[in-house]
């Protein structure tokens, strides 16, 4: 695994983002701003599957609408993330064990989204509303912050 | 002057050398700063696309308001209180750091910006809540809101970068 980190280091997107002195901020920035809108597009689905925001809208139109956003914004935070991972990939994310338990949280997060909490939420109605669903929400609420909190946790290991 | 004896007095406040010295206090507060900025930007985005007419349009403008507004409120209260403690564990850092500066001017912005939208086109709210295309006012502070809140996101994220002399 080292000799991947270090290829990964070492190739042309490491070495540029590493020696740039603005690069590595201008892709943090936009990480950091789809940080905002995958949190928007994910937790205001997870609201209403625990019936906290739009009671009155069905928990599929709500996902439809967030869905675009949820998946444009996980885009930008791979194109984004790849670079600042890339930069310093062995010398620091190798060694680092916040980036480690961010991505066990970022994979089970991911896999739990588009083959848990997306089906239930777009599928059957009363099955987007049952208990289950509501605990559902909150696993998705928790494995997401698990990502973010790692995520900021990397700067202070 | 007097903003920066205030920033000064504070900094030699035990409360601000706890923080500031504190081992876990600081990544917390600034984990809970970060995690309420998802609720808060992210909720409050919604609302703004509303507002623009991109997203929610088949849900009332007063509906989408009245829905979001608690959870936005929970969020920015959460980011003020974070976001106070930061500032108060290096009070004199911050208010020499160009980029403190011009999120804070940001901010300022964005409350002016509500207020116009308050005082303004929501006044005529019941003629266009229902409708999918909003007001070009409407719009306008929407996109205004969207574009100040992610120049005082990053802006805020710069505050840790040392490429510019401290003015104080």
């Amino acid at each position: 695994m080292a000799s991947v980190f270090q290829w990964i280091e070492q190739s042309w997107l490491g070495t540029s983002v590493n020696n740039s002195l603005w690069a590595f901020a201008a892709f943090e920035a936009v990480h950091l701003l789809a940080l905002a809108v995958i949190g928007g597009a994910i937790l205001v689905v997870d609201l209403r599957m625990l019936g906290w925001v739009f009671p009155r809208q069905r928990v599929a139109e709500v996902a439809t609408e967030a869905r675009p956003w949820m998946i444009g914004s996980i885009v930008a935070m791979f194109l984004t993330g790849i670079p600042l991972m890339a930069s310093l990939a062995l010398s620091k994310y190798y060694f680092n064990e916040a980036f480690r338990l961010k991505m066990y949280f970022l994979a089970a997060a991911l896999l739990f989204t588009f083959f848990v909490r997306q089906p239930v939420a777009l599928g059957d109605d009363a099955r987007a509303n049952s208990r289950m669903a509501k605990a559902v929400a909150i696993m998705s609420v928790l494995l997401w912050s698990g990502v973010g909190i790692m995520g900021r946790g990397i700067g202070f290991y | 002057m007097l903003l920066l004896s205030f920033c000064q007095w504070l900094a030699d406040t035990p409360f601000s050398t706890g923080i500031r010295e504190s081992t876990y206090i600081y990544p917390v507060i600034e984990s809970v700063h970060v995690l309420s900025l998802c609720m808060f930007v992210g909720l409050l985005l919604l609302w703004d696309l509303r507002l623009v007419g991109i997203t929610l349009r088949r849900i009332a403008v007063s509906e989408v308001w009245a829905r979001l507004i608690p959870w936005i409120t929970l969020g920015a209260v959460l980011m003020v209180i974070s976001g106070l403690f930061l500032f108060a564990s290096d009070p004199v850092r911050f208010y020499g750091n160009i980029f403190f500066r011009i999120k804070a001017l940001g901010l300022f912005l964005a409350l002016l910006n509500a207020l116009a939208f308050h005082f303004g086109i929501e006044r005529r709210l019941v003629e266009w809540d229902t409708s999918a295309v909003t007001p070009r006012a409407a719009q306008l502070a929407g996109a205004a809101s969207i574009a100040l809140w992610a120049v005082i996101v990053v802006t805020g994220r710069f505050v840790a970068y040392n490429w510019f002399p401290p003015l104080v």
